[in-house]
């Protein structure tokens, strides 16, 4: 049916799978404390936090990985002459898991960010009035409330990532995209090797969805949802 | 918080660093391979690469007797990547052009093929300057075909692709009006496929030098001069001992070597 | 680095940023006109009304827009049928086909951002609204819309960029924009950190312009939610 291809499709998909999970990994990480420095009273964590989430919003993906994956090969090679070491491979895996994670990382800045300021300004207010210190409030007070808010971001932000490891098919990283670009380019039907894919990346972001709905639920205990 | 995962990183690119060896008697070669372009390199079904060009790598490497690997990279970044180090040739039918001796070298051709029109069976287009005035020409990005197009026709509109495949995808949607490519790479790769019903080659073979090159050579740095010389003796040696004539017909009818 | 060979090809980036602008326009308007009551339907409790378009940002969301634009450019136009029939002109198009795909992906992607942001109006605001003998609509026009509108301007600003970068993909379907312009010269001249680094910059021109738009536009109106210590 897919002219044998099935099994090159899947592996690539195995491939997407992977870059995902570890970028989400180190996104998270970044995300957190860039929501925190941008709302923190210091002027320079919010500066670099700021001067963080423009410029890596600003330049497109597909840029920035190849410059990590080109120019930061060249860096390292300069660096490597001048330092008399071997040449050192940037593996194509780990540049990708690199780049999309530090991308992500921003615009889970801005996500956090915003689901912090949907916790009513009380709740903290309250804390501090109550003596916790600001580590506390963030640990046990707006941390836990925040999440429930930031899920529909941060949902956007996983499926918009798991589509976005399309992009390590450009450093050479066989993932499901460029399998199927393959195929449909061999047999001349696009639309059935992309429509497999599409249905792959269906069932990727049904697991996602089934994921984040019993995380919402989870976390909206308590919670009183009022009927349109 | 921000440390550790910076850290860890950081880590991570020295532990995957593989210190692979510039041995200048090389023994181990990586090969740089476009994957799109039938009949010369593409993906089979079992995820493999397969076309003239990886054959003709693989015999090579063999007659050298080194370990090649073959590194797949897409067309519009594959000089770049050779510079950067991700591999030591490319064997992707890569013309030899002024324009691309100033940034590598090449060992001597390994094949020759000129280019033509591709359009509709029987179709009245002239295959000039004035008589294609307005049409719309398709080529694959950054080949010898799209800049000889860019510098002739100026009059119609140049619509540039990354694979080839697109190319033939729109020219039988009739989203191009002619496409002009390798004899070779679309007679195998379109016009010999069902889909290419109803297409047919028009006008002359271009093959002007300045263009089109000297035929299709192998590219390494322009350091790499042992390499070359390698690569060039190998060539040499399976025209000689008949392993050139044996992939040739594998693929093609007639010898594509050229002149 | 070769900064003349940038400084040549400007021109040929500015006309490139204009085509990028005028695609991101384009589908940002449609997609965000088109998720407004989208997003309304899908926040009623009527399951007839949310089921259809959870299943439409379920589809448009779950696949790459590159797919997308894929299907509807290439996948089409294999089909017979296809180019025979009265939409063909319009298909026949790479700049159709790329707005109509960046906009039904824009407007998948906000109506879930508005659907969540209505979700979180505090629901003593809405019950208050019907106790004062709001009608459904009148509750929903003077006190979800306007507090929910406002709390999506964070996730929102994400999502333009995120469609900024999305035209990039219109190089892929022979539009000239400004990943087109940095392929085609990174193809001519063979220096793809400084064709990139050009197009990068625009890139960045464009969102700090973008970004400093909402930061104001926050300024404005998230003020009522910042806390006050």
């Amino acid at each position: 049916m897919l002219h044998g291809y099935a099994l090159s499709l899947l592996e690539g998909a195995a491939l997407t799978l992977s870059v995902a999970f570890l970028s989400l990994g180190i996104a998270l990480a970044l995300g957190l404390a860039g929501a925190v420095a941008k709302l923190s009273r210091s002027r320079i964590a919010q500066g670099v936090a700021l001067a963080y989430t423009t410029v890596i919003r600003a330049v497109p993906d597909l840029v920035l990985m190849l410059l990590v994956f080109y120019g930061g090969q060249m860096a390292i090679n300069s660096l490597g002459e001048r330092l008399g070491w071997a040449y050192i491979d940037i593996d194509p895996w780990i540049a990708g898991v690199l780049t999309i994670g530090f991308i992500f990382g921003a615009y889970f800045t801005e996500v956090l960010r915003g689901a912090f300021l949907a916790v009513p300004a009380g709740q903290k207010e309250a804390a501090i009035a109550c003596g916790f210190t600001p580590g506390q409030v963030l640990w046990r007070i707006v941390g836990p409330q925040m999440l429930r808010h930031a899920l529909p971001g941060l949902s956007n932000n996983w499926l918009v990532m798991i589509k976005a490891t399309a992009i390590v098919s450009v450093i050479g990283l066989s993932d499901l995209m460029n399998r199927a670009a393959q195929a449909a380019g061999s047999t001349r039907e696009p639309f059935l090797f992309y429509g497999a894919a599409a249905l792959l990346y269906l069932a990727f972001t049904t697991l996602s969805e089934l994921g984040f709905a019993w995380l919402s639920n989870r976390l909206a205990i308590g919670t009183k949802k009022a009927s349109l | 918080m921000q440390r550790r995962p910076l850290a860890l990183a950081l880590a991570l690119i020295l532990a995957a660093g593989t210190a692979a060896a510039q041995a200048p008697d090389w023994k181990k070669i990586r090969i740089g391979v476009e994957g799109a372009y039938p009949p010369f390199s593409e993906v089979g079904t079992d995820g493999k690469l397969k076309g003239f060009d990886i054959d003709i790598a693989m015999a090579l490497c063999a007659e050298m007797q080194a370990e090649c690997s073959l590194v797949q990279q897409e067309w519009d970044g594959i000089i770049p990547a050779l510079q950067s180090r991700k591999f030591d040739a490319i064997v992707a039918s890569m013309a030899i052009t002024e324009e691309r001796l100033k940034v590598v070298s090449f060992t001597n051709k390994y094949y020759n093929t000129p280019s033509r029109l591709v359009g509709k069976a029987g179709t009245t287009l002239a295959p000039t300057p004035e008589g294609l005035k307005g049409k719309r020409i398709g080529v694959q990005r950054s080949t010898i075909q799209d800049r000889f197009v860019t510098a002739t026709f100026t009059g119609s509109e140049i619509v540039r692709y990354a694979k080839a495949d697109e190319v033939y995808l729109d020219l039988a949607a009739g989203r191009v009006d002619v496409v002009f490519s390798d004899t070779l790479a679309v007679d195998g790769g379109f016009l010999k496929k069902p889909q290419g019903k109803g297409f047919a080659f028009f006008g002359p073979a271009f093959d002007d030098p300045k263009f089109f090159g000297t035929g299709s050579g192998i590219a390494v740095r322009k350091a790499d001069t042992a390499l070359q010389q390698k690569f060039n003796a190998a060539i040499a040696a399976i025209r000689a001992n008949g392993t050139y004539k044996k992939l040739n017909d594998k693929y093609f009818d007639f010898d594509v070597y050229g002149k | 680095m070769n900064v003349q060979v940038m400084w040549d090809s400007l021109p040929q980036y500015a006309a490139g940023a204009v085509t990028t602008l005028q695609l991101l326009v384009l589908a940002l308007a449609i997609g965000l006109a088109a998720a407004l009551p989208l997003a309304v339907l899908r926040s009623l409790p009527s399951a007839w009304a949310w089921r259809p378009v959870w299943g439409f940002t379920y589809v448009i969301r779950g696949t790459p827009l590159l797919v997308q634009l894929f299907l509807l450019y290439y996948g089409l136009a294999q089909f017979e049928v296809v180019r025979a029939s009265a939409l063909w002109p319009l298909l026949k198009s790479a700049w159709f086909c790329a707005v109509a795909a960046f906009a039904i992906n824009t407007c998948a992607y906000t109506t879930e951002i508005l659907h969540g942001a209505i979700k979180a109006v505090p629901a003593g605001e809405v019950e208050a609204a019907r106790a004062l003998g709001m009608g459904r609509w009148q509750a929903l026009r003077r006190i979800v819309l306007p507090s929910a509108l406002r709390r999506c301007l964070p996730a929102y600003s994400n999502e333009v960029v995120l469609m900024l970068h999305g035209t990039a993909l219109a190089s892929v379907v022979t539009l000239h924009d400004l990943t087109g312009v940095a392929r085609e010269v990174n193809s001519v001249h063979y220096l793809p950190f400084e064709a990139f680094i050009t197009a990068a910059l625009c890139y960045l021109l464009i969102t700090v312009v973008l970004v400093g738009a909402f930061q104001l536009a926050e300024r404005r109106w998230l003020r009522p939610f910042l806390p006050r210590a």
